[in-house]
């Protein structure tokens, strides 16, 4: 066991939290509160060569790990947990691409995502289909040369401001899930709309957008994986984007837990600073140790897919931990602050309202526990 | 081009310490970074290369600890790094600290422009950059907030107190730069790690064929007699609660220090 930071990881490192301090965090709640899309930090993301972290260097990414990838989320999404989810779920277009995509499939849009100059963002949820993958309805039919896709997704982060899109849609409905297959959708193709803009409890300024396909002509050169491959790419890709899930909480709930300390310390009631007050002092207790186990959770299932074992047990366990910690550590938060952690004036009513997102994006807790039942039931019946 | 940038190593924080008993800078556990000023520096050198095309050398005279300054120069896109450092340079003063930069310029041979910050935070003398012009025998020009070049000679744009100046001066030449010049670009990691790596020249006083006596201590007229840091004011105490109970809780310390009006 090894938990130093290569030399690269300690760089990389020094430099994101250096950016986050200067320009992520100090306008933090201004990107909130604005509702519109924060382009200028997205830009400043791939200035930095962040948006290709676990890509190779020959399509265009920083040639670094998994791992990394997550260290880095973790700081963004405590500097500003807009900006962190705009970045975790870039991936989601990056990673299946990665993995599943032709040569010509990488050069063409792979490579300028792994650049920060397109924007990614992955189409599986529709209205009847979310936990349940397999009941996806949009339909992909092969005419000559092109797939004609009609349906409707929804809630999809990044939505309408990503240029590549990667969909999940079926070409077999009568086979299910053996029946879907996955698409790289350009925006502006014939065919592709966007609709409404979902109105949230938190992340107001993260798109959640439906995409609506009418008769909308793909390439066949646009398939991604083989045909009826659809289900493996969507489940591997929520595979890490469990862990970037994960990787979100464990920076929301950070954000909270170094709000609540210093006002602990400077917050004085009967005399005394509250944080000498044991009440106090067990509630921080618990904050940093369960961050840490949840840190620690996440860190493992990166470590798993860097190391190309098995990591989809590891990943649900770090997302359901680390999003139920999230939960926890936030709520504490803003019971250390007391009235004024119900009000807007401080952060900590924000990060509240943002850890639930966790407990349901991605497979909710309860789906998160599936997963891990089955293979504990496998693994140990 | 051929763009050399003079650059410093400075602490991070302004709230520079000063040890009581020797008077000297307490530079443990704070971190360097590069002066500001130089990082505009540094910038206006690679938009430069950027329009005209050749190449930015960045220079630093320091312990060997200033290579991180220049591993930062060389991650924001600087093509090469020189670090003046010797045991002989210990100690040097502006003039000398200028005598040395002016003669690793000319070692560098061929160089169209030297810029710099127009001055370092922890010194604030702004002295070094003219001095080098001296010693090189080039035009300078201080203070600058626009800067182009065409056909061999320099166009910049100074700020004065309550006035803009514009001269046109030949190259080679030598500009200081001030903050609102640019805004320095952000380090791409893949910068940063190819920075990490990369081979940082070192110069001593020998390689330059510098004159001892014009280095380090000897070479050196300025001498700190005293750095004291100023007095420190308390941040002062702050009442929070309801307005009522905190003008009772005012009133009471006001009572108490007994300084009001009788």
């Amino acid at each position: 066991m090894d938990f130093t930071l290569t030399e690269d990881q300690a760089a990389i490192l020094e430099h994101v939290k250096e950016f986050c301090d200067e320009h992520l965090a100090p306008k933090a709640k201004e990107t909130d509160e604005a509702g519109v899309w924060p382009a200028e930090n997205v830009a400043m993301l791939g200035q930095l060569d962040l948006m290709g972290i676990p890509v190779p260097e020959e399509y265009g990414g920083l040639g670094m790990d998994f791992l990394t990838w997550a260290m880095v989320g973790e700081e963004l999404s405590r500097a500003c947990t807009t900006t962190g989810a705009v970045f975790g779920a870039h991936l989601l277009a990056v990673f299946p691409i990665l993995s599943f995509g032709t040569e010509e499939q990488k050069q063409k849009y792979l490579v300028p995502l792994a650049k920060g100059e397109h924007i990614g963002a992955f189409g599986l949820t529709e209205p009847g289909a979310g936990s349940d993958a397999g009941a996806v309805a949009t339909k992909a039919v092969r005419d000559g040369d092109d797939y004609i896709l009609n349906g409707t997704k929804i809630f999809i982060s990044n939505g309408g401001e990503a240029q590549t899109y990667v969909i999940i849609a079926s070409t077999k409905p009568e086979r299910g899930a053996r029946g879907l297959s996955a698409f790289i959708v350009e925006k502006g193709t014939p065919g592709f709309e966007f609709g409404k803009n979902e109105k949230k409890m938190a992340y107001p300024s993260l798109p959640n957008r439906e995409l609506i396909f009418t008769d909308c002509r793909v390439p066949k050169e646009n398939l991604l994986g083989r045909e009826g491959a659809g289900f493996l790419v969507a489940m591997r890709t929520l595979g890490v984007g469990r862990i970037g899930m994960a990787i979100g909480s464990v920076g929301v709930a950070r954000a909270a837990l170094e709000a609540a300390v210093p006002y602990s310390k400077q917050r004085h009631q009967f005399g005394k600073p509250i944080s000498s007050f044991q009440a106090i002092q067990f509630m921080l207790a618990d904050m940093a140790t369960e961050l840490d186990a949840a840190r620690l959770l996440t860190w493992r299932a990166a470590w798993l897919k860097d190391q190309n074992k098995p990591f989809e047990k590891e990943a649900a366990m770090a997302k359901l931990y680390a999003s139920e910690v999230a939960m926890r550590v936030t709520t504490k938060a803003v019971q250390v602050f007391g009235g004024y952690g119900y009000t807007k004036e401080f952060p900590v009513e924000r990060y509240m309202r943002e850890a639930k997102l966790f407990e349901i994006v991605e497979g909710t807790s309860e789906v998160q526990r599936m997963v891990i039942a089955n293979h504990v039931i496998r693994e140990l019946g | 081009m051929n763009i050399v940038v003079c650059i410093k190593q400075v602490p991070e924080t302004t709230e520079v310490r000063v040890d009581p008993e020797t008077n000297a800078l307490i530079r443990e556990g704070i971190k360097g970074i590069v002066n500001p000023f130089d990082e505009n520096a540094i910038e206006a050198a690679l938009q430069l290369r950027e329009a005209h095309g050749g190449k930015v050398t960045v220079v630093s005279m320091g312990p060997p600890q200033a290579e991180e300054a220049l591993r930062h120069a060389l991650a924001m896109g600087a093509d090469e790094a020189i670090l003046l450092t010797d045991a002989g340079f210990r100690g040097s003063d502006t003039l000398a600290t200028s005598y040395a930069l002016a003669a690793a310029v000319k070692k560098i041979g061929d160089v169209d422009l030297v810029l710099c910050g127009k001055q370092a935070i922890d010194g604030d003398t702004g002295q070094v950059g003219p001095g080098m012009a001296e010693r090189l025998g080039f035009p300078q020009v201080t203070f600058t907030i626009e800067l182009e070049i065409a056909d061999g000679k320099l166009r910049a744009r100074r700020v004065l107190d309550d006035l803009f100046e514009v001269i046109e001066v030949k190259l080679p030449a030598v500009v200081t730069v001030v903050k609102q010049i640019n805004e320095p670009r952000l380090p791409g990691m893949r910068n940063v790690l190819k920075a990490k790596r990369a081979e940082i020249t070192k110069w001593t006083a020998a390689d330059l064929e510098a004159d001892p006596t014009q280095v380090g201590f000897d070479g050196s007229p300025t001498q700190v007699l005293k750095v004291w840091p100023p007095q420190k004011r308390s941040s002062g105490q702050l009442l929070e609660g309801e307005p009522d109970e905190v003008a009772e809780r005012l009133a009471g310390i006001i009572k108490e220090l007994n300084i009001a009006p009788r």
